[in-house]
């Protein structure tokens, strides 16, 4: 096991960092890029703090969508195929309700800002 | 320096003029630039814009037309009163500029975020999307045997060539195979007429002031095809910038859009611009795919290509609220 603080406490100490004290000193193309270097380390925050939790519910899905076991990974690869073969499609009981899901947990992580996703998130389950 | 050889262009081509100020590099990827600067005229200054692929790069890529036929369809376009700036200059071999040309500078604003908040656009934007209608009606009713040549693209073979970009990525995205499914299965084969299409119309690449649109930029990926593409592209969610109720630009209405070109003598086919609203939707997660493999195997490993990679899950969402919606 590896030591603390934690990568979601190390990554959040060095954006609020850069945010409050590095952010009121930077100018133009700069101010720009060190904008997009702060989404970054909020998205891997987010990311870090609800990837266990969203890949462990994914894999619980997939497995009783496919009937198989596997990485989230190869899960994916493996519906993926399934619906470019056109084995598995919207009239598939499950799977429009499984790629919500997978989406909002991704949107969740990527852009929690993202109209769409704000939208969906207001209408629920 | 760059104003050096700018100078001597136009003092070969511009009646009284004396030399260029102010070139300053707008934007630049690998193979194309555009830089701003101004002609020192006798009767006063004269904004200008350089496109142009610097010496050395003379392949563009696949899909581009090319700046030649760009300035073409730029000149034709102005000719036929649709918004576009001024072709004032081919660039000639011996001006050692590279390949490209020069065009009018027109004042206005391109990002959509001031275009869809700004005070200064209020009295535009309720009319934005019929008269975008308008502007695309005229740009499909350019003639066809002025046209330079271009690519002849139908919406089945850039199915084909959207799977393949895909499949290159490797990149499992069960999303985006349905949506390859449905683009499959909704194939509206070839349209009636073929006419040309802009290729990239939407929120960045159309000039917009206090009275509408000025300009309709960036003709690089023109070509033969569907007019309906047009429409679809137009009305892809990513240009909506969070007026997801607003689906031509975040400005207005289909239904206004449809309205405008109509209304200019051509007909709209409501089922063929979903279709491409689809498959528009595609193309730029597959872009944003593009991105993220050039971030991780390629030079340029910026921070900005690198996040444009993750947008693709936007993509996603959008997608799914066209082919799977929840219900209200």
């Amino acid at each position: 096991m590896q030591d603390e603080p934690t990568p979601i406490e190390l990554t959040k100490a060095v954006a609020d960092f850069l945010r409050n004290d590095i952010t009121p000193l930077i100018s133009g193309h700069q101010a720009f890029k060190l904008r997009v270097a702060i989404n970054i380390l909020d998205l891997v925050t987010r990311q870090l703090t609800r990837e266990e939790g969203s890949d462990a519910a994914e894999v619980e899905r997939l497995r009783a969508l496919l009937g198989m076991d596997g990485s989230v990974t190869d899960l994916n690869r493996a519906l993926a195929e399934r619906i470019a073969k056109g084995e598995v499609d919207l009239s598939t009981p499950g799977l429009a309700e499984h790629l919500w899901a997978t989406t909002m947990d991704k949107l969740a992580v990527d852009q929690p800002n993202y109209a769409s996703y704000k939208r969906e998130q207001g209408r629920g389950g | 320096m760059i104003e050096a050889e700018l100078s001597r262009s136009v003092q070969r081509w511009c009646p009284s003029a004396t030399g260029v100020t102010g070139a300053a590099k707008l934007s630049g990827g690998a193979s194309q630039e555009t830089w701003r600067f101004d002609i020192v005229h006798t009767d006063g200054p004269i904004g200008a814009i350089l496109r142009r692929s610097p010496k050395g790069y003379g392949a563009a890529p696949t899909r581009a037309a090319g700046l030649a036929a760009e300035a073409q369809l730029m000149q034709l376009a102005y000719e036929a009163g649709v918004p576009s700036p001024r072709v004032m200059h081919v660039l000639t071999p011996d001006e050692q500029l590279g390949t490209g040309f020069i065009m009018q500078r027109v004042e206005g604003e391109t990002i959509a975020r001031k275009i869809l908040r700004d005070d200064e656009y209020a009295a535009a934007r309720p009319h934005l999307a019929r008269q975008i209608g308008g502007v695309l009606a005229g740009l499909h009713k350019l003639p066809q045997d002025k046209l330079p040549e271009l690519r002849s693209r139908g919406a089945t073979q850039e199915i084909d060539e959207f799977e393949r970009d895909y499949r290159s990525l490797n990149w499992p995205k069960p999303v985006f195979e349905l949506a390859l499914r449905w683009l499959r299965d909704h194939d509206p084969g070839p349209s009636a007429e073929t006419t040309l299409v802009h290729g990239d119309f939407r929120n960045g690449n159309l000039i917009i002031g206090a009275d509408g649109v000025r300009a309709v930029l960036d003709w690089e990926l023109a070509h033969l095809g569907d007019p309906m593409e047009d429409l679809g592209w137009v009305c892809v969610n990513s240009w909506r910038f969070g007026e997801i109720d607003k689906p031509v630009g975040g400005f207005g209405s289909r239904e206004e859009l449809f309205a405008g070109y109509e209304a200019a003598g051509r007909k709209c086919d409501p089922a063929r611009v979903k279709f491409w609203e689809v498959m528009g939707t595609l193309r730029w997660g597959i872009m944003c795919g593009g991105m993220m493999q050039r971030f991780r195997e390629g030079p340029d490993h910026s921070m900005e290509r690198a996040m444009i990679g993750r947008r693709a899950s936007e993509t996603e969402i959008d997608l799914l609220r066209l082919l799977a919606p929840r219900g209200s």
